[in-house]
């Protein structure tokens, strides 16, 4: 501890104390990255992943019945509802209003359910695109061996689409990363939170902030060592250069 | 026997087939030919129910025996049950990008008719040694030329063990060099009695193989015959005048 505490005062404006604020509280912000920020995000990606799939589905199936429609129109107006308005407002309908009609949900839970919602809208449209850039001989070929639509749609399209949509995807999984932050407002004692409350005890807002920022960074750039090995796992059978 | 009775096909406003009738024996190799836009590719793909005809039938005669009447709105079922009767190869191959050829061809054989692995996996690779990619059967598409691509495209189809092969011009997308192993294949297949639609515009294929030729023009069949008939002693005036342009290249 010692050596980092030499090693960090060697920086411009950084003094012995201030070396120990950074790091008496880089465990704490960590803490609330593990426990928090980092499940928030995962669980939400997951569950916003399972609600854009069915959102994709049901905007690209051809025209089938009413109830079809029904869906088609709900889904249509979840998304755009959704995009058109901020995330914040989002969560705070949902953890501050909803209590004043009877439903009071946990921060936690809160925060999973509005960042489920976000991500379910703006991954149906990336979904949605993979799956209709699909060339349309696939679906043909598809028939032809005689699968039905969702035959099809689950041995031929899905996987090919879903190499497609790594790429978009990895970008709203890495934003929701960030936008998990906004969960402090609601009182998720995740990374940013705990950042907030050490730099309300000691004044460093500075170095506090920035220290938060930095651990954001390192998240997010393992993040993306891990999609690069996706990627190229799954474009394992494309091996002819572009 | 395959019939298929007036077969009429629109799209919007436009009259693209009108009242074609084929009838098709087993084992015969019938190709078609025609200018484009004559409706040719269409005809064939009324016949899977690529394209949903507005009128017309299509009887299938051997077991297991299907029909089916386009005058009322086919239902999901029957355009299930008329695909599972053919097979198609298509002009762009078409191949799943993310199965190797052995997995393409074992697809429809496994996954549809549910045939079990050990004879599925037997006799897709027996079909890709048989067109020649005995060595490739663990590649993907990308890794492939043009002419083996469709090659796979082929061993797929017979996988099937359908009742009819449809080939919707099947050598027009590849290098001149490749055409050769294609035909060839096919020229394979018909010896062994496959019964085969062909649409193409490789008219000395269509002289050695064929048993009966077609000539499709403005949605209707203008001229048929046997092969060497049609190609070398065109009787109809348009047909005479087709041939010359594609001949004379």
């Amino acid at each position: 501890m010692l050596v980092l505490n030499d090693l960090l005062t060697t920086l411009p404006f950084m003094t012995a104390d201030r070396a120990d604020i950074v790091i008496s509280s880089f465990w704490p912000m960590l803490k609330g990255g593990l426990y928090y920020s980092i499940p928030l995000t995962i669980i939400a990606f997951i569950c916003g992943m399972l609600i854009a799939l069915f959102v994709a589905l049901i905007r690209v199936i051809p025209q089938q019945n009413k109830l079809h429609k029904l869906f088609y129109v709900l889904t249509s107006i979840y998304v755009s509802a959704i995009r058109g308005t901020p995330l914040l407002v989002q969560l705070f309908i949902i953890f501050y209003g909803l209590p004043n009609v009877g439903i009071t949900l946990p921060p936690f839970t809160s925060a999973v359910i509005s960042f489920s919602l976000n991500v379910g809208a703006y991954g149906s449209e990336v979904v949605r695109g993979a799956i209709i850039s699909i060339p349309k001989g696939q679906w043909e070929a598809g028939f032809t061996i005689g699968m039905s639509y969702l035959h099809t749609f689950r041995r031929i399209i899905f996987p090919e689409a879903v190499r497609l949509a790594i790429p978009p995807l990895s970008n709203t999984f890495i934003s929701l990363v960030k936008d998990s932050s906004l969960a402090s407002l609601v009182l998720v004692t995740e990374l940013f939170k705990q950042a907030q409350n050490v730099a309300a005890r000691t004044y460093e807002f500075m170095l506090v902030y920035i220290e938060a920022a930095l651990i954001y960074w390192l998240i997010c750039f393992l993040l993306s060592l891990l999609q690069a090995r996706l990627e190229k796992r799954l474009s394992r059978h494309n091996q002819r250069k572009l | 026997m395959i019939s298929i009775k007036n077969i009429h096909k629109s799209f919007g406003a436009t009259q693209v087939i009108k009242g074609v009738d084929l009838t098709i024996e087993k084992g015969e190799v019938v190709v078609i030919i025609g200018p484009s836009g004559s409706g040719k590719t269409t005809f064939l793909r009324c016949i899977n129910a690529l394209e949903i005809p507005q009128q017309g039938a299509i009887d299938f005669s051997a077991e297991p025996a299907f029909s089916i009447d386009f005058t009322q709105k086919p239902k999901q079922k029957q355009i299930l049950d008329l695909r599972r009767h053919s097979a198609m190869v298509f002009q762009q191959y078409n191949l799943f990008p993310h199965k190797t050829a052995l997995e393409n061809v074992m697809e429809g054989p496994l996954q549809v008719q549910k045939r079990p692995l050990s004879e599925v996996q037997q006799q897709a690779t027996q079909l890709l040694e048989h067109v020649g990619l005995k060595d490739k059967i663990h590649f993907y598409p990308s890794q492939l030329s043009g002419g083996q691509q469709q090659r796979v495209g082929i061993a797929r189809a017979i996988a099937l063990q359908p009742q009819i092969i449809l080939f919707d011009e099947p050598t027009s997308a590849l290098d001149p060099e490749l055409v050769h192993e294609v035909l060839q294949t096919m020229n394979a297949l018909a010896k062994e009695g496959q019964t085969m639609l062909i649409v193409t515009h490789e008219i000395n294929f269509a002289r050695d193989v064929a048993d009966k030729v077609i000539f499709i023009d403005q949605g209707i069949i203008v001229e048929q015959g046997p092969a060497k008939q049609v190609i070398d002693h065109p009787q109809h005036e348009r047909t005479q005048a087709f041939l010359q342009r594609i001949l004379n290249q």
